[in-house]
């Protein structure tokens, strides 16, 4: 069983939602995104994605662009270096979140066999929609590496057939629009998520927009896990020059408490 | 089945959130192609608020001082807003019309296609709103006050490298956003699924009719067809109609920039590896790990990355032929154009003008050659003056 199916099946038996939390790799520095998933894994993260940075990242919004770039000096073999490393230390999921591009241009072979050999889990690909899966699903299948299937609130008649075909978990698009905190969502979540629930039994986790414990909190009803990155990456990107990483793990620890409360 | 794809390229690498609009935009879009009303409003535009067709002009001075095939210029220029832009921007805007939209959304990098969208955004009444990369806003200041004037609103890109690659990018974003109200415009022969496809359809009309005028003039078709490629959307009008007719060669001439042996330069094809952006497989300029690299040209309607997918399929079957003009020879056959048949081309159009000199020297005079004017030149003349300022400064002229 995947590492990804047993955190699920664990946290289920527990009675607990899975808190799935995005950096992007290489910001500021790689031993920073090292030593932030080890300590944030102790601060009560259930899931790490890591961003694989690119030139070109569309579905993100301004947070997660300027992350981004600040990470861009790093390539992903660098990243999977630091996964095999991190490996050693913690057996904690770790997806991937990138583009496209960076898989084809690596080669798709290779680029599976890197993360079987560095201990990646799982990819999200924004650009990878269901009609063009088979671009990877053989490769993806041999080498038993996920790939997250996304459903948003505009999928209506695709969410069965996504759901159909998902992995891992299904990744819930909250809401229109890029990456980056909301202060509301207009999102009818019972009917969102009630038709991802009759379409599927693998856990389904709710991201883009989540901003803080609270509304992870309310989220929580509607799916077995909330997923957060632009409110972290923005502590780091506003205490660059102090301590990012408390900065960091104190919202860590208060999503976790809002989630398990 | 694989969606959209000319062989291996094109395809639709969108985000989900975008899937159902995008099959929208394919429904009602294969409904209205075929539909009477909605051909005979778009052909009343494009005649009488486009000025089409556009003339087929045989270049006799400039032929005569090249001493090869006769070359034909395939007249865009004139087109309402200058450029062969206006064509497609008739089309989908009519298009958005149709399907309830009431405002559009465009990129763009020299500014010609935001220019011919807010106009006809004017035209129809829709609230529009144009993405132009910053750096490209200060190449092309007079486009954005264009724009303004016509009441649209300019975003100001930042990220990124400021240019076209990186205003598509956030039009993209946007129309993720609000796609429910928006209807997103692209300029080219670029995106995802079903867009190449439909900026394709609503450009063969360059290529239409250069057949017809070509048989009424000549009685027989052409031997070879020239246009500059960006995205490729010109070229793809004119070429689309011929690419049965084997015997029609067809080149796509790339910006070379500061030369191929520099990092400074757009020539996708030429220099570019397959990768997947804005939507589309295709070819693109990247470094060894798939980041898109900054591209150069002193043409900002050639300044982009990528190249649409068709011409990926048609360059990878060797069906056209792509070639590449540096900066230096593509203002060399801006000037040579407006002195010796006093038509000032866009900087775009003289990279078309430069390779297809080249080409008709070397062949012989019985043979015909068509090079497709898309743009005019007024806007170019201050950067072009520039550029020759510099070049004399350095002595090389």
């Amino acid at each position: 069983m995947s590492r990804i199916d047993n955190t699920f099946r664990r946290l289920k038996e527990q009675n607990k939602k899975a808190f799935i939390g995005f950096i992007t790799a290489g910001d500021p520095t790689l031993k920073d995104t090292y030593e932030l998933v080890l300590k944030m894994e102790q601060n009560g993260l259930d899931i790490i994605e890591l961003g694989v940075p690119f030139s070109d990242p569309m579905a993100e919004g301004p947070v997660i662009q300027r992350a981004n770039e600040r990470a861009m000096y790093i390539n992903v073999d660098k990243i999977f270096n630091m996964v095999s490393e991190l490996r050693q230390r913690t057996q904690i999921p770790i997806l991937f979140l990138l583009y496209y591009n960076s898989v084809l241009s690596y080669g798709r072979k290779d680029f599976f066999a890197a993360c079987v050999n560095s201990g990646v889990d799982g990819l999200i690909i924004p650009d990878l929609p269901f009609e063009e899966k088979e671009e990877l699903s053989d490769i993806a299948k041999e080498s038993g590496v996920n790939i997250i299937s996304m459903v948003s609130p505009t999928s209506m008649d695709r969410i069965k057939t996504i759901c159909h075909e998902a992995e891992g978990f299904v990744y819930c698009v909250s809401s229109l629009g890029v990456t980056g905190t909301r202060s509301e969502f207009k999102t009818d979540f019972d009917s969102f998520l009630g038709e991802v629930r009759a379409s599927t039994d693998i856990p389904a986790a709710i991201g883009f927009g989540i901003s803080n414990g609270q509304q992870a909190a309310e989220l929580k009803k509607y799916a077995d896990g909330i997923i957060i990155g632009s409110a972290i990456i923005r502590l780091i990107e506003e205490n660059l020059e102090g301590d990012f990483k408390g900065k960091v793990l104190e919202f860590v620890h208060s999503v976790r408490e809002a989630l398990d409360n | 089945m694989k969606l959209g794809r000319f062989g291996e390229f094109g395809g639709c690498f969108a985000p989900e959130t975008l899937m159902n609009s995008l099959f929208e935009l394919e429904r009602c879009y294969n409904k209205l192609k075929d539909d009477k009303e909605f051909n005979d409003k778009l052909k009343f535009y494009l005649s009488n608020y486009a000025n089409r067709p556009s003339r087929l002009y045989f270049a006799e001075t400039l032929t005569q001082k090249i001493g090869g095939a006769k070359i034909y210029l395939k007249r865009e220029d004139l087109n309402h807003t200058g450029s062969h832009k206006i064509n497609n921007v008739l089309g989908q805007a009519l298009l958005a019309k149709y399907m309830g939209k009431k405002r559009v959304i465009a990129e763009t990098g020299a500014g010609q296609h935001g220019v011919a969208a807010a106009t006809v955004a004017a035209l129809f009444g829709l609230e529009c709103e144009v993405f132009m990369g910053s750096e490209d806003m200060e190449r092309q200041a007079l486009n954005v006050y264009r724009m303004e004037m016509l009441g649209a609103k300019v975003r100001k890109v930042e990220t990124g490298t400021g240019t076209l690659k990186d205003a598509t990018n956030e039009a993209l974003r946007e129309w993720t956003s609000r796609a429910n109200d928006t209807y997103y415009i692209i300029g080219s022969v670029v995106g995802p699924y079903p867009y190449p496809q439909i900026v394709r359809d609503f450009q063969r009309i360059i290529g239409d009719e250069v057949r017809e005028q070509m048989l009424e003039i000549e009685g027989r078709l052409p031997d070879c067809l020239v246009a500059c490629v960006g995205g490729g959307s010109n070229a793809m009008g004119l070429f689309y109609p011929f690419i049965d007719d084997t015997e029609v060669e067809l080149y796509g001439v790339e910006a070379a920039g500061d030369g191929l042996d520099t990092e400074r330069h757009a020539a996708t094809i030429t220099k570019g590896r397959v990768g997947v952006l804005h939507g589309m497989k295709s070819y693109f300029l990247q470094d060894n790990f798939g980041q898109i690299t900054p591209v150069y040209s002193i043409s900002a309607g050639l300044d982009y990355p990528g190249i649409g997918p068709e011409h990926a399929y048609l360059h990878s079957i060797n069906r056209a032929k792509y070639r590449a003009v540096t900066d230096k020879e593509a203002v060399d056959a801006f000037l040579l154009l407006t002195k010796v048949e006093g038509i000032i081309p866009a900087i775009e159009s003289a990279h078309a003008v430069a390779y297809g000199v080249t080409l008709a020297k070397t062949m012989p005079k019985d043979k015909i050659i068509v090079i497709n004017l898309s743009g005019r030149g007024d806007k170019d003349v201050e950067q072009i003056s520039w550029f020759l300022g510099n070049t004399l400064k350095g002595g090389q002229v």
